[in-house]
């Protein structure tokens, strides 16, 4: 049971872009397309697999120190593999994600889980945890993607849609959209989870690695309050 | 290079290519750390230092490194590992040095240095320089110019957002939300800037 929900939290409880409010750059970035989102979406799953594994497993070796190195070298590891397999296979995929999938490094939400549940977990339950998530990320993606291609472009996964194809709203598509989507998507989950949801200054922002210094900076609670 | 060069690839990184508001990197600081406005200009100050050394130094292990142009060997696929421990080296150093000799300037920008270890954004120009094959001259001047961007950026949004935190949305809009449509229409103005540029530089 509590493994059940290891792995179900991730994707919409503790939703790591609508609700935890990580990895923000990938999801307005590549959600343009449905194609492009699940594969960014299956990209970084892989990579926090992998990631999620490898950390918990040696949670015990890596000194306590020098830890955020150790999961940046890890996780750079992952990401270069994910990079040469989708450059062999998905060579289009490739060109459509571009700068963002060497991104991936930097996607807070990998960092994030590595400090916040794989260093403290078994590799199991680590496993689950990186499922749970990526589903959740992928499925956000999916989502947001969806809207814009659909109403932005009229059309969805590459079909055509009838009316919305000829009246599309372009500008969905593009940056602004992008933030509009995404802003209307947390409020939707904020109305929905009306105080059920964890807050993020409970714990998103404690797995950020900048959290000490991200701290001194704002003593009063930050982005969603 | 002419100045007229310069100029161009500058403002299209400032204001038709801007970081945050066309392409989405550094979002995480963009929403943290721009409610106010000292704390916003601090920020990007220092991300522009550290994209413009971090470029530095990063073309050249590219160049002479990594892919050498002799083409002896290709470690091009070891770039991700090399620029993000590269990065997080430098970052350490600067503010190292910075304490020992700059505690001036450290006091008032060291708070935000671990911030910019894991900013998208700074990795992001790094790779960007070497995916669009930019000479050293062109990828330094897309650098600042893209610091340089975040820092407009930036600073227009913490004023766009101290209103932000006067107005009264529905409920489920409060914080978070309402911040982001208020990025949209801030990047939606960004817009305007692409023809122009166009007509001054083309």
């Amino acid at each position: 049971m509590r493994r059940l929900s290891t792995l179900t939290r991730g994707i919409i409880l503790e939703n790591p872009v609508l609700v935890l409010v990580l990895g923000t750059c990938p999801s307005l970035a590549v959600s343009t397309q449905a194609s492009n989102a699940i594969g960014m979406g299956v990209a970084a799953t892989a990579v926090l697999l992998g990631s999620n594994i490898c950390i918990s497993a040696l949670r015990k070796v890596i000194p306590d120190k020098v830890r955020i190195p150790c999961y940046i070298v890890l996780i750079a590891g992952f990401v270069t593999v994910v990079q040469m397999i989708v450059k062999a296979y998905a060579p289009a995929l490739d060109k459509a994600l571009g700068l963002y999938l060497p991104l991936i490094v930097v996607n807070c939400i990998i960092l994030g889980r590595a400090e916040m549940y794989a260093n403290k977990n078994g590799v199991f339950d680590s496993a689950l945890d990186a499922i749970g998530m990526g589903a959740g990320f992928t499925l956000t993606l999916l989502v947001m993607s969806s809207i814009r291609e659909i109403i932005g472009n009229g059309t969805w996964y590459g079909m055509k849609i009838p009316v919305l194809a000829d009246n599309h709203i372009s500008i969905l598509t593009m940056a602004p959209g992008g933030f509009f989507v995404f802003g209307c998507l947390i409020a939707l989950v904020n109305k929905i989870s009306k105080g059920k949801a964890p807050r993020k200054s409970e714990f998103g922002c404690e797995g950020c690695p900048s959290a000490a210094a991200c701290g001194k900076l704002k003593p009063e609670e930050v982005i969603s309050e | 290079m002419s100045v007229k060069a310069m100029l161009a690839i500058i403002m299209t990184a400032v204001f038709v290519n801007n970081y945050v508001l066309q392409q989405f990197l550094g979002i995480c600081p963009f929403l943290g750390v721009s409610k106010k406005l000292d704390q916003a200009s601090g920020m990007s100050i220092a991300v522009i230092f550290v994209m413009c050394l971090a470029t530095a130094v990063t073309w050249p292990i590219q160049y002479y490194l990594l892919t050498p142009r002799s083409g002896a060997y290709d470690l091009g696929y070891m770039q991700t590992i090399v620029f993000i421990l590269v990065i997080a080296a430098l970052v350490q150093l600067i503010e190292m040095v910075l304490k020992k000799y700059l505690p001036a300037l450290h006091k008032s920008l060291g708070v935000y240095l671990p911030l910019i270890t894991t900013n998208c954004a700074v990795l992001g120009v790094c790779i960007a320089n070497i995916d669009s094959r930019y000479g050293f001259g062109h990828s330094m001047l897309n650098s600042f110019g893209s610091g340089l961007g975040f820092f407009l950026a930036m600073v227009l949004f913490s004023g766009v957002r101290s209103r932000t935190e006067y107005c009264d949305p529905p409920e489920a809009f409060r914080g978070l939300p309402i911040t982001l449509v208020a990025a949209s229409i801030v990047s939606v103005s960004f817009f305007g800037f692409a023809g122009v540029i166009e007509k001054l530089f083309g």
